[in-house]
């Protein structure tokens, strides 16, 4: 049923046979009929087609399983999981075996205990004892299950030992130590179904079986950190995290991720006052159980390059460390020396800035008469209000919802990587991709996306030949008679020359199909937000009044912001810069404020979907940092300003009064279908003139680095060396340029 | 008595109680990794031939064309053939561009099938079965005379002119007709370290001896000769009623 990814995503030449039209055999859905069975005594219903396993489960007996994994395909190879059935001379892999109506299945019983330390044996034969020097300790499966379902004495004097495999390179993120692999295959099909990449399998064959890629060649994914959480041994584990912890000394906070967009869950691992990982948290409407690589492994960005004591720059140009009244007062002389008032005081959003901060920001500078509120959108885009305009949260959401991807018959995107832009909202689309009808089309520069897509063009005017019906091919028939076609716009379109024309003529698309793409049941017209502040940014209204687009600024405030273009920061003007890490904006500023980092405050996130959730605190912030609103609150006092809330309840309050659905967290309040019409409504009107033609390029360039905390990490910056400068040699180009090799 | 019966039996001490298997177990002597050689490697070029590419056409229209990829074992052994007998990384990379498959999907076929050579061998490539039945009527004379005769060659080796390469393999399937051994595509059979050195000389110099049962024998008809049915077989109407003869 996996339809083949390699030749239709990647850019290739004509294959050289002629093919016929590539399609699946199963299309139809599974039935949903109930059947019932009696495990251990107990009898559930489960839905047809569940595996035996997952009857087992809903019964509350557990079954031990290394090759089973809810989210992946059957294996049926670790044997782990066999229970006894009635009538059945054998036991059964529960796992690939499907549950039937009336079926007797037995857990517990002398003959599954065997069993089950007869597979743990052979399991142990060619695993090395060595748990202590081994990182999986503790966390381990194998050791678990051993203790739990294993014999407690070895029968084992093999002379020869044990198997030996050599280990693989993976590359920078994932440490091999394949000796102590089971072959459950986990990570073969993980990186095959979800991840995208086709050139992870198994060699060879029984004792002489081994994972890897029979090529020389490192795991080219976004996702590769999942196969370690994934291993049921220590086959695979952290290369950034390899002896630094032991899991019984680390604390876990539950938080939420802020590089990209999608607020994926994840689980902060620290000890003491350093986070040691980061891993993460189950979520089916969201990140279900995967993040993305730099999610997991900017960490360490957390630790270098940081802001930790208030700076004020001397007359010598050059940051004296302050106490933090000082540095206040230095703001507030600063901001008198400047003489700016109203719209020429300007605060720039960037991105890890927080809701709570961005709202408590707001508040101060609309007190001190200012509309200039400003973000680091790219050029000139940031200092005046988004194309898409912020008055209908629709007009700027994933509106289908990020699991709504699943429904969708076919997708358009519009100047948008995401693989890069959103990893796992990726693979989610793979996933569709694979197990559905789901066609892809594409207008914008080519990228691997890891699932086939017919590229319709690289600009604007190809957009609007699809939209007319100007375009021919398989793709644009599908998107015609598509029942949840869905669009995806990139955030990059609010900062590109051709914006205005690419959402009026979208807007006008959406009203002319009434019924089809915004309707009572689906909204399938979607902006993909890239940048983890930009929902609350535009939910709170952050954004400049028209007057106050149009003047100078003398007195410039940048929270987080790192991404703003230097040229537009007039000479004489006084600079703030609020942030956690010393990169680019904190070069520019005259008083630099130390913020915490997203693991470091409780603070709501709004994802691109505008769901609300909140992060929290893993450990504090480093030397003199304090939360960001804070800071804010604090300044406000020093400028006189009287903001009406002195802690985190009376701030989240405040944004209840903006918007409700800021502090309902862990949910997506949907737009109405009036509201959403007539968001595109007022879209509609705009960009009438014909585009410029300019070309959709790749917004995000280096996946690997993309704001401060990963700028700041090294694992990053060696992602960076091995996946995208390409700069570490000894690898074939097997895979890269299967062409030039025959040629 | 049983004090008499336990003088009789060999004492058994505790340390000298073995495990049941004390053989090292066998490994492959392939590598399951590629890695690359001046003699295998993606940069040298492989492309089927015209008559190569007809037929692989002609194999792949088999298969739906949605399990197109059904045709990877025809196609890595027509591969094999084409190029001197052994399945280059080339020709892995090759057979995955033709059925559009990511390479990793070929090379696990190919590491799986052990009869896909992924090194180098020799023109004529000698396989002696050495299972049971061929074990039993004289294998190891076969495959000692083989390695003997073509200059001192241990199993998996190629003889240095590049004419010979000798393995030895499991079971052929023509065990009636044991001992045995397959050079190239033929079998030869009822074989005697005689015949062997005379089959092995013939190809050394460049002929190819009539394949089948070296000893004589009709396929694999009764190596002793007939033991029924040895009678004159009656022609038509004899012993029937006097109206049909």
């Amino acid at each position: 049923m996996l339809r083949i990814v390699s030749s239709v995503s990647r850019p290739s030449s004509a294959p050289l046979l002629a093919v016929a039209k590539r399609r699946n055999i199963a299309s139809t859905s599974a039935r949903q009929a109930d059947i019932t069975l009696t495990v251990d005594g107990k009898e559930v219903t489960v839905p047809q087609g569940s595996a035996l396993i997952q009857a087992c489960e809903a019964a509350g007996s557990p079954i031990p399983r290394f090759c089973y994994h809810d989210r992946l395909a059957i294996a049926g190879n670790c044997r782990m999981c066999l229970v006894e059935v009635a009538r059945s001379p054998k036991p059964i892999a529960s796992c690939a075996a499907p549950a039937t109506q009336g079926a007797m299945v037995f857990t517990n019983t002398p003959l599954v205990h065997e069993a089950r330390e007869g597979v743990m044996e052979f399991l142990l034969a060619n695993h090395p004892l060595d748990c202590p020097i081994c990182d999986q300790g503790g966390e381990c499966d194998l050791q678990d299950q051993s203790i739990r379902y294993g014999s407690d004495r070895t029968r084992f004097h093999e002379i020869a030992g044990k198997r030996a495999v050599s280990n693989k390179d993976l590359g920078p993120l994932v440490k091999t130590s394949m000796n102590r692999c089971i072959q459950c295959t986990r990570c073969v099909r993980f990186a095959n179904e979800v991840a995208g990449v086709e050139e992870l399998g198994t060699t060879g064959r029984g004792n002489d079986l081994q994972i890897g890629m029979y090529v020389e060649k490192m795991m080219d994914s976004e996702l590769s950190g999942n196969v370690i959480d994934l291993c049921p041994v220590g086959a695979l584990t952290s290369k950034p995290y390899a002896f630094h912890a032991r899991p019984w000394e680390l604390k876990t906070t539950e938080s939420i991720d802020v590089l990209d967009a999608l607020g994926s869950n994840i689980r902060v691992d620290s000890r003491g006052v350093q986070v040691m990982r980061v891993q993460p948290r189950t979520n089916d409407d969201v990140n279900e159980e995967w993040i993305s690589d730099k999610t997991r492994y900017a960490y360490d960005g957390l630790r270098f390059q940081r802001l930790t004591t208030p700076l004020v720059k001397g007359p010598d140009n050059r940051f004296v460390a302050a106490s933090w009244p000082d540095a206040l007062a230095a703001i507030a002389a600063g901001l008198n020396r400047t003489g700016a008032t109203g719209n020429e005081i300007k605060a720039v959003a960037g991105h890890l800035a927080d809701t709570e901060t961005l709202v408590v920001l707001k508040d101060l500078l609309n007190r001190l008469g200012s509309d200039n509120l400003a973000s680091d959108l790219a050029g000139k885009y940031g200092n005046s209000p988004p194309v898409h305009g912020v008055d209908v949260r629709s007009n700027f959401s994933f509106n289908s919802t990020i699991a709504g991807v699943e429904n969708a018959d076919a997708i358009l995107l519009v100047g948008t990587n995401p693989r890069h832009e959103a990893a796992v909202l990726n693979s989610r689309i793979r996933k569709s991709w694979l197990h559905t009808e789901l066609v892809v089309g594409m207008v914008g520069e080519r990228a691997d996306t890891t699932y086939g897509y017919e590229h319709l063009g690289e600009d604007a005017k190809a957009l609007e030949k699809l939209l007319t019906g100007k375009t021919k091919g398989d793709f644009a028939e599908r998107w015609a008679k598509a029942e949840r076609p869905m669009i995806i716009v990139g955030s990059a379109m609010a900062e590109h020359a051709d914006g205005e024309a690419v959402f009026g003529m979208l807007a006008r698309y959406v009203a002319a199909s009434t019924n089809r793409v915004v309707r009572e049941d689906w909204n399938g017209f979607n902006v993909l937000q890239r940048v983890a502040s930009r929902p609350a940014l535009y939910e709170i209204g952050f954004v400049p009044s028209r007057a106050a687009a149009s003047a100078t600024p003398k007195f410039l405030y940048l929270l987080n912001a790192d991404e703003v273009d230097p040229s537009s920061i007039p000479s004489n003007a006084f600079v703030v810069y609020q942030g956690h890490h010393g990169d680019r904006g904190a070069a520019l500023a005259d008083v630099c404020l130390p913020g915490a980092a997203y693991t470091e405050k409780g603070s709501t996130w709004v994802n691109t979907e505008g769901r609300s959730q909140l992060g929290r605190a893993a450990v504090p912030p480093p030397g003199a940092a304090r939360e960001d609103w804070k800071i804010v609150r604090a300044l406000a006092e020093v400028l006189g300003v009287d903001l009406p809330y002195d802690d985190l309840v009376g701030v989240r309050d405040r944004m209840w009064s903006i918007s409700p659905s800021l502090v309902r967290w862990e949910g997506v309040e949907g737009t109405s279908l009036e509201v959403a019409k007539a968001g595109l409504g007022s879209l509609s009107g705009i960009g009438k003139k014909a585009p410029s033609g300019e070309k959709m390029g790749l917004v995000v360039g280096n996946f690997y680095q993309t704001d401060v905390v990963s700028r700041a990490s090294v694992t990053m910056a060696q992602c960076t060396r091995a996946f995208v400068t390409r700069e570490k040699e000894g690898f074939n180009e097997v895979g890269k340029a299967p062409l030039q090799a025959h040629a | 008595m049983l004090a008499r019966l336990a003088r009789r039996l060999p004492r058994l001490s505790p340390s000298s109680s073995r495990p049941i298997s004390v053989t090292a177990p066998k490994k492959s002597d392939a590598l399951f990794i590629h890695r690359d050689t001046p003699y295998n490697n993606p940069k040298i070029a492989f492309k089927f031939d015209a008559p190569n590419l007809k037929r692989a056409q002609e194999i792949i229209s088999h298969y739906p064309p949605q399990y197109k990829k059904a045709a990877v074992i025809p196609l890595l052994d027509l591969g094999q053939r084409q190029n001197k007998g052994w399945t280059s990384i080339s020709v892995m990379n090759y057979v995955a561009e033709l059925l559009e498959l990511p390479p990793m999907r070929v090379y696990e076929v190919a590491t799986f099938y052990t009869m896909f050579n992924r090194e180098p061998i020799g023109t004529n490539f000698v396989q002696v079965c050495t299972t049971t039945p061929c074990m039993l009527m004289g294998s190891t004379d076969i495959l000692n005379t083989t390695c003997s005769h073509l200059g001192g060659l241990k199993p998996g080796e190629t003889t240095k002119d590049g004419k010979f390469t000798v393995i030895e393999v499991e079971c052929q399937g023509a065990c009636s007709n044991a001992p045995m051994m397959a050079i190239n595509d033929d079998f030869y059979e009822d074989l005697t370290p005689a015949t062997t050195k005379a089959i092995l000389d013939a190809f050394a110099k460049g002929e190819k001896p009539k394949p089948g049962p070296q000893s004589g024998r009709l396929t694999s008809e009764n190596s002793a000769g007939l033991t029924s049915l040895t009678s004159k077989p009656y022609g038509p109407g004899e012993f029937c009623q006097p109206e049909f003869q």
